[in-house]
């Protein structure tokens, strides 16, 4: 009994310090000008202050910035299923002579992480004239070992009779890949689709190298524009455009918890 | 298409199904290593009409400068910090909200979800919120130490100090997601083992967790101990929000450092060999724990 209690309240305290970043950001972005100053300590705002919030969505950049958030992510979504989804298949439940060479190069493009090649991709979006452009910040994570290798992984577990049956009513292999397979991988692609645009709402690193235009900067390279700018008297208004951006991604989080557990725990894999 | 034979038509199916994948895998991921390997040995400098080989030349300043030492080091501690408080931290977490799931499961649910909300946020967002937190002035932080009667801290600022504050926020983000790797692990164990373990005399909390808990969680932890490391040696996120590796490169990671000399300072060809040690260092790790995997986990 006393163990219980005494785990429970460090189960407790422990929480309240992981909440600590995310109710200070909330109390601030509600807080007055003049509270947010004040020597005094107040978790609770005296007033809510939603002007903050208003100001944030009118006088900056932030509905921009996430609408290029939007725009990014389910660009690279896309094209990550368009390109991977055939390949595993492929990889799964056909033979052919490339078949080990191919998937030992997924195996090894998992190892990699996206740092190592930022130069050379670099270097190559600017030789085709490419940066600070949409396509600079989605075509560079196009193709996604991991995504290959999970799918591939959930292909392999079905039946090949399954899709024999449908070749032999005359369906293209495209078609058995997108009308069957497809769907029968979509908790799948679930799972993947959560790690994807996770990873990439919340990526810093190749939007600070691969744009330099404010007007299509990604959430988290916007925030940092914002707050740059900000002399110090713009607090509240900077902590309600860090809600809205979190904020996206949190609910999302909060209304499918085990798919996110799923999807997030699916990308300890990657390298 | 009536002119191909049948096994001509399979192999361009092959190759239409894993020709885009493939060619992109090796444009974007292999072509790229190999060139960055390449200009790691060059004077490159993005823009420039030509360059010279300079040898090992970047990999010797990485190593024997001061600014090159800082990262490689920062970037050690960093890691050395974050692996044990966060697993420890996590295992802690999973373990009591797994046995809190007996008798109080909807609570243990809901602290399970608060957290793993750090992990779902938008890490420079919260980097923000953090930067307030810890504000000189106006932080909270502050604010209760002097409450409290301790002396204010520059915890962003102040150079002994940064990189300790950088690893704090870089635990706060990870433990929720190991935690939640830790407590799949806990409900894999079966509760037999445990009533064994009990009629071998193994009784107590204390036992039951070093008899059973423990060598049962062996591959778990090694997966998390790895995770952890592989993500603590790429933090980048909070050093570019907070400090942009400094005050006097006393925050530098290898991560801040190969962004900053490529793409501020336009050196491709000493961050190309930062890279590359990056690499180096990031397989080794993984090498080693696939080794460690094969090896170790072999009870079952």
């Amino acid at each position: 009994m006393i163990s219980r209690s005494v785990s429970t309240l460090l189960l407790l305290a422990g929480a309240t310090l992981i909440l600590l970043p995310f109710l200070w950001m909330l109390s601030l972005s509600l807080k007055p000008q003049d509270e947010i100053f004040a020597s005094t300590i107040a978790l609770f705002p005296s007033r809510l202050e939603w002007g903050n919030y208003v100001k944030a969505f009118t006088e900056t950049n932030i509905p921009l910035f996430l609408w290029n958030g939007f725009v990014v992510v389910a660009g690279i979504l896309f094209f990550q299923l368009l390109f991977s989804i055939p390949c595993a298949f492929a990889l799964a439940q056909r033979n052919f002579r490339l078949r080990t060479v191919v998937f030992g190069l997924v195996l090894a493009a998992l190892l990699v992480p996206f740092h190592v090649t930022a130069i050379p991709i670099f270097l190559g979006l600017a030789a085709v004239n490419l940066l600070d452009s949409y396509a600079a910040l989605i075509l560079p994570f196009i193709p996604t070992a991991f995504g290959i290798f999970l799918f591939r992984q959930f292909f392999a577990q079905m039946p090949t009779e399954l899709f024999d049956a449908a070749r032999v009513d005359g369906l293209s292999e495209t078609a058995v890949v997108w009308r069957i397979a497809f769907p029968l991988a979509l908790p799948a692609a679930t799972a993947f689709a959560i790690f994807s645009v996770t990873a990439h709402w919340n990526d810093l690193f190749w939007p600070l190298i691969a744009t330099t235009s404010p007007e299509i900067a990604t959430p988290p390279r916007g925030i940092l524009y914002f707050r740059d700018q900000e002399s110090g008297d713009d607090v509240g208004p900077l902590m309600a455009g860090a809600v809205i951006i979190t904020a996206p991604l949190v609910l999302a989080f909060l209304f499918a918890q085990r798919k996110f557990l799923q999807g997030l725990a699916a990308g300890g894999l990657k390298g | 298409m009536s002119f191909l034979t049948r096994s001509q038509r399979e192999t361009l199916t092959d190759v239409w199904l894993t020709g885009p994948a493939t060619l992109a895998l090796l444009i974007f991921i292999f072509l790229p290593i190999m060139i960055v390997t390449i200009l790691s040995f060059s004077d490159y400098q993005f823009g420039a009409r030509d360059l010279s080989w300079v040898g090992w030349e970047n990999y010797i300043t990485l190593f024997t400068s001061a600014i090159g030492q800082r990262a490689i080091v920062n970037t050690l501690i960093y890691v050395a910090i974050v692996i044990p408080f966060s697993v420890v931290f996590a295992l802690l977490v999973a373990i009591g909200l797994h046995r809190m799931l007996d008798w109080a499961p909807a609570l243990s649910r809901i602290l399970r979800t608060v957290y793993f909300l750090p992990v779902a946020a938008t890490l420079v967002a919260m980097a923000v919120a953090w930067q307030m937190l810890l504000h000189p002035n106006l932080g909270l932080v502050n604010k209760v130490l002097s409450t409290l009667g301790s002396a204010p801290q520059n915890w962003l600022s102040d150079r002994g100090l940064v990189l300790y504050t950088l690893a704090a926020i870089g635990i706060w983000q990870s433990v929720g997601y190991n935690m939640v790797l830790f407590l799949a692990g806990l409900s894999a164990i079966p509760e037999d083992i445990y009533e064994a373990a009990e009629v071998d005399g193994a009784g107590g909390a204390w036992a039951r967790f070093w008899t059973v808990t423990w060598p049962m969680l062996g591959p778990t932890t090694l997966f998390v101990l790895v995770v952890t490391a592989t993500n603590a040696f790429r933090v980048f996120e909070t050093v570019a929000t907070l400090t942009r590796g400094g005050p006097a490169f006393a925050s530098e990671t290898l991560v801040y450092a190969l962004y900053r000399e490529g793409f501020v300072y336009f050196k491709a060809g000493y961050a190309s060999a930062i890279t590359v040690i990056f690499f180096a260092i990031l397989l080794t790790l993984t090498l080693a724990q696939m080794r460690l995997v094969e090896r170790r986990v072999h009870y079952r």
